[in-house]
């Protein structure tokens, strides 16, 4: 048993021990919990990945006469002024408004490199604040304050991403290849932070770590925060970073983002946490998810271990793919190499937390305004078997008042659809069946599905109309673009 | 080797490489191939070896052959995520020992993929 004031000691002496989490499993599987606990002071984790949420606040210091920002612009982009007077919020994935591929993770950039950034504001014009419009260029040594607090960050482990869809998608997860092309997943695995500490016991509120290459501290559970899917709400001085240890960047097709550097050192206080530190990427469990599907439940293909991602190739349906990581697993290394570093020069110490972080926590839904689904729009589909005569086809249609009619078989299992086109089209190639004019490969929906799904695969493949099936395919109805306007009025 | 052939509103139309695939008895290998109605243009790797007798075979045939020299390369942006490493069709990159990206050039066919999905704009072809 060891106390954080005994490595403390030991950090001022020169005389601590501190290994990275990349060298802990070797020693931990060498020597068994209790004689590495013995051994080793600190273990230091890291992650380098991109962190959407992610921002600054700055306070501009006064203008003469003064302003109190309406609206405010760093190099374009927009920051958040409600707040006093010239403090704002930089956001890392607003995107500017007149540059492409630059957003406010770029203006952090910027300042971090010393750059000078341009700020344009306009005012209320009060009585104690006059002035209406303001512009100027600031670097991070002209303002007061530039506190990067980070709403949530260093994500214990997250769900990796795969496209069954027949189109490219483009994503927070990077580009997803068609038909389960590739997969991409962040997150570092066994070295990241939260998995080396699951129970919370000396990460928490208060914990002192390594942000982007300045000292940070983490001031309570991130956004989000569902173990084992941890997150971390932190803060750091943006004038201490350093420029190795972030980077501005960009996903085509979704937004601005940051890579951002954080390293948390772990005090090995006891076996149990030595123990905890040994984790390995085979014992990290998550799903591979399908974005082809564009529900905020998105079905899971199948679980899979970091030790899987790593490996750059994981099996879909028996076919190998290739995995890409999201994460620098180098620029991870070198973060714990350079906290390390800091620790035994006697530049960091460490701190307790003064409040544990919530070990169980529900990560809910949105509320939202009743959600209208496609069971709502259901109209009853007038079906037909293949082998019909083309003029039952089109009598039907006359009787019934259709356009399109689904395929089925006896057990009402849909085969393909025939619309009055297809009818058209018969009757010019002198087709006897319904089977030879039918569309096999037809577009449907399920009746629990949002309406809006519904009316965006309408929009999509430019069709009328929708078979609403179950999930052994049978057909329960039909949904029609007519149906859906009148419905919604448009 | 990769050779670039440019084919023109006549030999577009003609099965040239199979026809010189069969007359070498060599493998041609299709990289990348954007075949119009008018013209096309194909990437295709040849051994090393064989380059100049298939080099001459194309002309005569009247396809122009160009070979691929002007690989992708990358700047200091690079953090070496590794998004590349899954996109590339020929598996350009691959993470190394230290977890950094490698670069195996010879392997590029100039689709341009990897440029379009590098979040920090770390790829690019010199000019």
């Amino acid at each position: 048993m060891k106390t954080i004031e005994q490595i403390n000691e030991k950090i001022r002496e020169g005389s601590v021990c501190v290994v990275t989490a990349k060298e802990m499993k070797d020693i931990v599987s060498e020597l068994g919990p209790e004689k590495a606990a013995k051994e080793v002071d600190v273990v230091t984790t890291g992650t380098f990945g991109a962190m959407c949420s992610t921002g600054v606040f700055i306070n501009f210091g006064h203008s003469d006469p003064p302003i109190k920002f309406r609206r405010a612009w760093l190099n374009d982009v927009e920051v958040y002024t409600g707040l006093a007077a010239v403090d704002a919020f930089l956001g890392a994935t607003k995107p500017s408004e007149t540059r492409e591929n630059y957003g406010g993770a770029h203006v952090i950039e910027e300042l971090v490199f010393g750059r000078e950034v341009e700020l344009r504001a306009i005012g209320f014009g009060t009585d104690c604040y006059p002035r209406k419009e303001i512009e100027t260029a600031v670097s991070l040594e002209d303002v007061n304050q530039a506190v990067m607090v980070n709403p949530r960050n260093a994500y214990q482990r997250y769900r990796a991403a795969t496209n069954s869809s027949d189109k490219v998608l483009r994503t927070y997860m990077g580009t997803l290849l068609p038909n389960y092309g590739n997969v991409t997943f962040a997150g570092t695995g066994e070295i990241s932070p939260l998995n080396n500490d699951p129970e919370f016991r000396t990460i928490g509120v208060g914990t002192r770590i390594f942000l982007c290459g300045a000292k940070g501290y983490i001031i309570g559970e991130g956004t989000q925060h569902s173990p084992p899917f941890g997150t971390l709400m932190v803060k750091g001085n943006l004038k201490d970073m350093k420029a190795e240890f972030l980077k501005a960047c960009y996903f085509p097709g979704y937004a601005p983002s940051i890579f951002l550097g954080i390293g948390i050192p772990i005090p090995i206080l006891d076996a149990e946490i030595a123990k905890s530190t040994a984790i390995r990427d085979w014992e990290i469990k998550t799903t591979i998810i399908d974005f082809g599907v564009p529900r905020r439940d998105r079905p899971v293909v199948r679980e899979v271990t970091y030790a899987e991602l790593k490996s750059g190739k994981v099996e879909i349906n028996r076919e190998e793919v290739r995995v890409s990581p999201l994460s620098s697993f180098y620029m991870a290394e070198k973060v714990m190499k350079e906290l390390k570093r800091m620790i035994e020069k006697g530049e960091f110490l460490l701190s307790l937390p003064v409040e544990r972080l919530k070990g169980k926590e529900l990560f809910k839904p949105m509320k939202q305004k009743e959600i209208r689904i496609v069971r709502e729009f259901m109209t009853k589909a007038i079906t037909i078997r293949e082998d019909s005569r083309i003029e039952d086809a089109a009598m039907l249609m006359i009787n019934k008042n259709v356009n399109h009619l689904p395929v089925v078989d006896d057990e009402g299992i849909l085969k393909g659809i025939v619309t009055s086109w297809d009818i058209a089209k018969a009757v010019t190639k002198g087709a006897k069946t319904v089977k030879e004019v039918m569309t096999r490969e037809v577009i449907t929906v399920f009746p629990e599905e949002p309406i809006a799904i519904a009316i965006s695969k309408l929009e999509k493949y430019d069709i009328s109309a929708l078979p609403v099936i179950d999930s052994k395919k049978r057909v329960l109805g039909i949904v029609t673009s007519e149906t859906i306007s009148k419905m919604l009025g448009v | 080797m990769l050779l670039q052939l440019l084919f023109d509103s006549k030999t577009v139309r003609e099965p040239i490489i199979s026809r010189v695939a069969i007359k070498t008895g060599v493998p041609i290998n299709i990289l990348r191939a954007d075949v119009g109605a008018r013209k096309g243009e194909i990437i295709v790797e040849i051994p090393d070896e064989k380059s100049k007798e298939i080099e001459r075979l194309f002309n005569e045939m009247g396809v122009e052959v160009h070979e691929v020299t002007r690989t992708i390369a990358r700047n200091d942006n690079c953090v070496h995520c590794g998004l590349c490493v899954s996109i590339c069709p020929t598996e350009v990159f691959r993470l190394n020992e230290e977890m950094k990206v490698e670069i195996r050039t010879e392997k590029c066919i100039h689709c341009s993929a990897c440029i379009k999905v590098c979040p920090t704009m770390a790829l690019y072809f010199p000019i």
